[in-house]
């Protein structure tokens, strides 16, 4: 009994990785049809909704319902629970009121999957007192919930999608009601690249992803720009979320003796990376460059001394500002942000509360009704916002951060002795 | 003749052992290929070999616990693998202490100790815990119940020592006494850690074998594993042996856990779980319930998987080989069930309990 359960338990396993490999991120089924859900209109004397997509009324006393869908369990959890408590920190600064009512705060885990953001995206949509939600964590979780939350006339903002095809007009996975503060792979590869290439005089690099369509979106971009501008790239490597011994895959990339190791992926298989590279023999010279997912208080702890004179891309921000994010998500929570999107969700919840100032109407007896297609409109015009994460202005396809508000940062000792927080770094190098 | 093979041998036997055969017949091309394409050199043989005994020492400390606890009780302990969490997590504080206030890098050998004493204390006071709480109450239920109280034990773990401790990684401090390589001959090197983990792995594991094989306790455990409701028969305090068996498994999974934090690093509320999977993969590829087989099925869990890509996928032109580093690792687990479905050194198992 238990050895045909033990070979059958293992062929699973091996079909589920396999699928979970090569799956190509099917796009989300989409069949539900369009029809006009007409937010629950109460006859208001003073005030008639005139939005195409109907209103959200807000009785006085009632709050103003924000949602958010992330990731907060799992291996991926950190990641998303960063980008909860980095909205919330800017809720606390307002004292969780905006127009006179209280913020109603809460959310959906969506466990990182297409699946999962569906399930969430579901929940949420069907709550018509939701008028914005921050979300999602993972690219993936945005294609099963943009379809519902698209339909419902909400409008959603994600700190941590990177996906370029969630902005891509011409994708199915592009949704009306969808923006991000997040930066597209696209300008992030990109800039990468040229720092590489331009500005160190590298030629030659290898990348390594971890299967996520963000690391892996991110280096295809990476090695195409980087051949484009004369490079070559001697391997294109991937290592899985779980992996702790990189020894081999390094010393099977040293055969290509590259002179740049690109891997934009996120803790703690980057910290491996970056420890472990000085071991192996035809490596000593090599350089690291991470991504934004690196970009955290503990990775150069993590690392070690090795990681000394890596770089790092991620968004352009102040050290000053970036201190006093930081002072207060240490206040609130007790410990520093455990991955790199909190200042992006920072952003996203005070463009969405400014965005609900800006289009609500304010009865005389305090009633808030917020036009919901006013609302897109107005986060799809947002231009020279100045956020946490830089300058940011929208396009009319949801991306709100640009190539400019990128820079490169360079991890010293003081980083990993922890005498210096990575995050208050000052940018080494801005395109 | 030909009929009674025929009876002997069903189509399923049949088929299975054609995806046998065509998995060694890629196996071997690639590997063919791959010498042939002789893109690695010796040495660079030898770190990849290395590194994969190390991580698969690891792998079998972890499987141990597994072993250990389903030879008694016949069940799949899933909260094993935050017992090795938990362990490590408190190895970190005591490192960290250490480290402050300046006796790790002064007296390491001393401070190692204590880190490892810490952290095996921790494990098993964990295993202890779960025992009595989540699994004693449901000696006498279906096999199942226990199984799903172990992966609701796990997440209840996880989540305790998130609430604590936060989500952020927290890295060990490094040691400087074990930086650096011992040079072997000509430009060999093995790195200072590996060596203290592949020898200290060895020698917990001579140590357990010795303690089931030669002691009284060990015997009882042995008896418990044969028949429970004999055993207690023949006088033997059933429950304190089981105990006795979740402190063994849980020590080897402390000490399991400074060694990892040792070599990669980091600790975090998450850190049990692929480790935990992949003891549990080594253990069923050893033989469930087995103690050499749970040693033996760690190491070569760990040589596959650092190997594998580089030897079997490199020579067919495949990109990004160690992608596929765990399909390779289950491949060999599906390989070697379906030639011995018992695992590696299973077989006596078979023939009582299955």
């Amino acid at each position: 009994m238990s050895k045909k359960l033990f070979a059958l338990l293992a062929l699973l396993t091996v079909a589920s990785m396999m699928l979970a490999a090569c799956a190509p991120a099917a796009p989300a089924a989409t069949e539900a049809p369009a029809e006009e859900e007409p937010a629950e209109e109460e006859p208001a004397a003073a005030f008639e909704c005139t939005d195409a997509l109907g209103c959200v009324d807000v009785a006085p006393g009632d709050p103003i319902h924000i949602a958010w869908i992330q990731t907060v369990t799992g291996a991926t959890g950190p990641l998303g629970l960063t980008n909860v408590r980095g909205a919330e920190v800017a809720l606390n600064e307002v004292g969780f009121e905006l127009l006179g009512h209280p913020i109603q705060w809460d959310g959906e885990d969506s466990l990182c999957s297409i699946e999962g953001g569906q399930a969430a995206g579901t929940r949420i949509a069907s709550d018509p007192t939701v008028v914005a939600i921050v979300g999602t964590t993972c690219s993936g979780e945005a294609r099963g919930a943009m379809p519902l939350i698209s339909e419902a006339g909400m409008v959603m903002i994600s700190p941590s999608n990177t996906n370029p095809d969630l902005t891509n007009p011409e994708h199915p996975d592009h949704w009306a009601g969808y923006l991000r503060t997040a930066h597209n792979d696209l300008f992030q590869g990109r800039i990468a690249a040229e720092f590489a290439f331009n500005e160190l005089g590298l030629t030659s690099a290898a990348t390594i992803h971890d299967g996520s369509p963000y690391a892996e979106g991110l280096q295809a971009v990476f090695a195409d720009v980087f051949a484009e501008l004369g490079g070559t790239v001697t391997a294109q490597e991937a290592v899985n979320v779980g992996d702790t011994d990189m020894g081999p895959i390094l010393t099977s990339i040293a055969t290509g003796a590259p002179a740049v190791i690109y891997y934009p992926i996120f803790e703690p298989e980057g910290g491996y990376i970056a420890d472990q590279m000085c071991d192996v023999a035809g490596l000593e010279n090599t350089v690291g460059m991470g991504a934004d997912g690196l970009l955290t208080s503990t990775f150069p702890g993590a690392a070690g001394d090795c990681a000394v004179g890596m770089y790092l891309s991620g968004p352009f921000v102040t050290p000053e500002d970036q201190a006093d994010f930081l002072a207060s998500y240490n206040e609130l929570f007790g410990e520093g942000p455990a991955a790199g999107f909190g200042p992006h969700s920072y952003d996203a919840i005070n463009m969405i509360m400014g965005a609900i100032e800006a289009v609500a109407t304010v009865d005389a007896d305090g009633t808030v009704h917020v036009p919901r297609q006013a609302l897109r409109d107005h986060l799809y015009a947002t231009s020279g916002y100045a956020g946490l994460t830089g300058t940011l202005s929208c396009d009319a396809n949801g991306d709100c951060a640009t190539g400019e508000a990128l820079a490169v940062y360079q991890v010293t000792q003081e980083n990993v002795d922890g005498s210096v927080d990575l995050l208050t770094n000052p940018a080494f190098w801005t395109p | 003749m030909l009929k009674r093979l025929r009876e002997r041998i069903s189509l399923t036997d049949v088929f299975m052992w054609a995806v046998g055969a065509f998995l060694l017949y890629i196996i071997i091309r690639g590997s063919i290929a791959t010498l042939v394409l002789g893109k690695y050199s010796a040495r660079q043989w030898f770190d990849i070999a290395v590194s994969g005994l190390a991580q698969g020492s690891i792998y079998a400390l972890i499987a141990l616990g597994y072993t250990l606890v389903y030879g008694v009780l016949r069940m799949i302990n899933f909260a094993h693998s935050e017992v090795f969490m938990g362990g490590a997590f408190t190895g970190y504080f005591a490192a960290d202490y250490l480290n402050q206030i300046g006796q790790l890098q002064s007296q390491p050998v001393l401070s190692l100790l204590i880190v490892f004493t810490v952290s095996i204390l921790t494990s098993v006071g964990i295993s202890v815990l779960l025992e009595r709480i989540a699994y004693r109450p449901l000696r006498r239920a279906p096999r199942l119940v226990p199984l799903i109280t172990a992966i609701g034990a796990s997440f209840v773990l996880q989540y305790v020592f998130r609430g604590f401790f936060g989500s952020q990684f927290k890295s060990y401090p490094e040691v400087d006494a074990l930086q650096g390589n011992f040079t072997l001959m000509g430009d060999f090197t093995i790195g200072k850690i590996e060596v203290l983990v592949i020898i200290s792995a060895a020698v917990l594991m001579l140590v357990l074998y010795t303690y089931v094989q030669r002691t009284k306790t060990g015997k009882a455990m042995r008896a418990v594993s044969e028949d429970k409701d004999v055993a207690a028969l023949m006088g033997i305090n059933v429950d304190a042996i089981i105990v006795r068996t979740f402190m063994l498994g849980a020590a080897m999974a402390g000490a399991a856990g400074v060694l990892y934090a040792l070599m990669f690093r980091n600790v975090q509320f998450f850190m049990g779980f692929f480790p935990g999977i992949k003891a549990f993969t080594a253990a069923v590829l050893g033989g469930i319930g087995n103690i050499p087989g749970a040693m033996l099925g760690g190491i070569f869990l760990g040589l596959f998987e650092s190997i594998g890509p580089s030897l079997f996928l490199d020579g067919l032109g495949i990109p990004a080989p160690y992608q596929m580093k765990d399909a390779i690792a289950f491949t060999m687990l599906v390989l070697v069930l379906i030639f011995r479905p018992t695992g590696i050194l299973g077989e006596r198992l078979a023939t009582k309990k299955a």
